[in-house]
């Protein structure tokens, strides 16, 4: 394989991994799943929240790496796009390490619609952000000559790329948090919620900071 | 903030009771004449503790007529929302609202209970600025928050617009505004309590201010003004979704205790007294095809005593009516204990099929008529008052006092404060336990109890037990 294709495989990875990462998160709702399949003691409605829990977390996605899908048709300005998506993503990282405060308002969204709270979560916490970097990374090894390219084909291509990232991304999620809460609902039973309960919050925002200034780095290098 | 969840929030009621005992019990003190301080007493529950049943600790406070009442936890099971997806407090902070003078005190309770203190006060002016409701008293910790219901409006009187229920953030204790958007026909507050996964609220209603700050007003009560109306809540929509009437004469309809396990969606709620034939009585609320419905399913008789052995207030009537002022349900949503604390008697329905409660057990001590002292020979004045139950079930505490207006006009000889203890057999039955009797310092009374780690009538849960 060529540099290219080990970027790019590693930055799939990456994708796969965040997408892991917030899935066990419980902040990012497995547990609901794990509270609508006890409500109704059935497996089916464990899974029927799934559906809406994945589909929050897509659209939260698509919602912040899209405008970015445009932007990268610029060509001349793709240095100072992903140097400043990075620095973005860098500044949202020390904002949550500054403010500690959750927003506790999330809960006072109805446990009906669980897609909306979905989304919003992910926005809230910069989970979407944390693709930005991600992203930009593969459109440009998927297409080192740009340059050349029709405006419309890059848009295309990029649209798809962000249609894909944010697929594969909130695939993995739901599979690891779908995973989580099935093994809970049949298996490890409700002590596991409070058991399993980390405070992540300064590990997120580190690591919000460390994909931007890794990107950042890259962004500078080339 | 902490890295892990406080490990006494469970995720379900059956967690909670399986969870370690209680060691400590809190319990307010007030100065029912207003010449001290209200304080709050740290009690020792722990069994073979050498200072068993004894105050160990009490946080008295800077100011006079506070006159506590309820109080509750900044936070509690209801943490583990997985809708918070934050369960990063902890259960440490008591708030205790002064409902006379509307100033509400947070008392830090780590590193240990013995060295409670008071962290802040929040002024009364805060809370009438930012909210328009005067006179806190019930709390509950939600996912988002503290919850306080009001029973006054604004203005010096408390009825200048309708009380309702306030929100304040449960780590920096910032009064954050009103809850209500749509409070439909609620004009009166007492009570309130909710099922969080099937997103809904009960309230209840007592009385305005003018209604019980000077005592009883026996003409409102007999021309059935007092509060007698239920209200059903969208709760993250914070409308009234349906308001039921009990009928006039069913007055002051008071504590409401929604069934633990959220998959039960149904709820009891204690009515002092029937103006028409003195009887108090248990009424059973329960959700069907996204309708609330209510029924009365338990009444408990008034008892015939001798004018003379009557205060000036019942003497026309000949009778003490039972004035079913606290209810309290088990953890297992099983027993529900219900204070008569006019004729002196705690009663223990099994509510197993929740609108056919069965009497299962009973424990008589103090009343109008009987003055049933407890099994120490110790007298107990007052009646069966505020009620608590540990979470795994097997012990009931309660204190004496009313309300110190309302005290004096049923009690005429003075409530000397008290708290006792009963436990439960497993499948029923009361029996006072001998040993635990809390004398209170001089010229205090006594309110309400919370037990350290949680009881049962503060932790609302977002998951089934089965």
């Amino acid at each position: 394989m060529s540099a290219a294709d080990w970027t790019a495989s590693w930055l799939w990875l990456a994708v796969i991994a965040s997408g892991l990462y917030h899935g066990i998160n419980p902040g990012m709702g497995w547990p609901l799943a794990v509270s609508a399949g006890l409500m109704q003691r059935s497996t089916r409605a464990l899974l029927a929240a799934l559906g809406p829990l994945a589909i929050g977390h897509l659209l939260a996605m698509l919602l912040v790496i899209l405008p970015f899908a445009l932007l990268i048709t610029l060509v001349e300005w793709q240095r100072s796009i992903r140097i400043g998506a990075s620095l973005l993503v860098i500044a949202f990282g020390i904002y949550r390490l500054i403010d500690r405060r959750h927003p506790r308002a999330l809960a006072r969204i109805p446990p009906t619609q669980l897609a909306l709270w979905s989304f919003a979560v992910a926005i809230a916490h910069g989970a979407a952000l944390m693709l930005v970097p991600i992203y930009l990374g593969l459109c440009r090894a998927a297409g080192p000559d740009q340059g050349h390219t029709a405006a419309t084909t890059l848009i295309d291509t990029s649209l798809t790329m962000a249609v894909l990232v944010a697929i594969v991304h909130a695939g993995a999620m739901i599979a690891a948090g779908g995973c989580l809460a099935w093994l809970v609902y049949r298996y490890l039973g409700l002590e596991f919620v409070a058991r399993s309960w980390f405070n992540l919050d300064t590990v997120w925002a580190v690591s919000l900071v460390l994909v931007g200034a890794v990107a950042l780095a890259l962004g500078v290098a080339t | 903030m902490t890295m892990r969840p406080d490990p006494t929030f469970h995720a379900s009621p059956k967690l909670a009771m399986e969870a370690p005992a209680e060691n400590f019990a809190y319990t307010v003190l007030l100065s029912p004449d207003f010449s001290k301080p209200d304080a709050l007493a740290v009690i020792d529950v722990k069994p073979g503790s050498p200072t068993y049943s004894k105050i160990v600790h009490t946080v008295t406070m800077p100011n006079k007529g506070d006159e506590f009442h309820h109080f509750g936890w900044n936070a509690c099971s209801s943490a583990l929302s997985p809708l918070a997806g934050h369960a990063f407090i902890e259960r440490r902070y008591l708030i205790v609202p002064g409902m006379r003078s509307s100033r509400i005190y947070i008392i830090d309770t780590k590193p240990d209970p013995t060295q409670a203190k008071i962290h802040k006060i929040i002024e009364p002016e805060e809370v009438f600025r930012k909210t328009g409701y005067s006179r806190p008293h019930t709390i509950h910790c939600g996912p988002d928050g503290i919850y306080v219901s009001t029973l006054g409006g604004g203005g010096k009187n408390g009825t200048d617009g309708p009380p309702g229920v306030f929100i304040m953030d449960c780590e920096t204790f910032e009064v954050l505004g009103r809850w209500e958007i749509d409070r439909g026909p609620q004009t009166k507050h007492y009570d309130f309590w909710w099922n969080l996964p099937r997103d809904y609220m009960v309230s209840s209603e007592w009385a305005l201010p003018p209604q019980f700050e000077n005592g009883i007003v026996p003409e409102d009560l007999l021309s059935n003004k007092y509060g007698h109306r239920i209200h059903f809540w969208d709760l993250r929509a914070r409308r009234n979704v349906q308001t039921i009437d009990l009928g006039a004469n069913h007055q002051m309809a008071l504590e409401v205790r929604p069934a633990h396990d959220p998959v039960r969606e149904y709820g009891f709620v204690g009515v002092v007294v029937d103006t028409t034939n003195l009887e108090g009585s248990i009424w059973t609320w329960w959700r069907e095809g996204g309708e609330f419905h209510i029924e009365k399913t338990a009444t408990i008789p008034p008892e015939p005593a001798p004018k003379d052995q009557l205060p000036p207030l019942l003497q026309g009537f000949g009778a003490v009516p039972p004035l079913v002022t606290d209810i309290d349900l088990s953890m297992d949503d099983r027993f529900l204990y219900v204070s008569c604390w006019a004729t002196g008697e705690m009663r223990q329905y099994d509510v197993s099929d929740p609108r056919k409660p069965k009497l299962a057990g009973s424990v008589r001590i103090g009343g109008i008529a009987s003055r049933t002292p407890h099994p120490n020979g110790q007298a107990f004045a007052g009646g069966p008052q505020m009620v608590e139950i540990s979470r795994d079930g097997k012990r009931v505490y309660w204190t004496n006092s009313l309300y110190s207006t309302w005290d004096d006009q049923f009690y005429p000889h003075g409530i000397p404060g008290a708290e006792v203890m009963a436990n439960a057999g497993p499948g029923g039955g009361l029996e006072l336990a001998k040993d635990y009797w809390v004398g209170l310092p001089d010229g205090y009374r006594a309110h309400q109890i919370r037990l350290d780690g949680g009881d049962c009538s503060t932790d609302s849960f977002c998951y089934p037990s089965a």
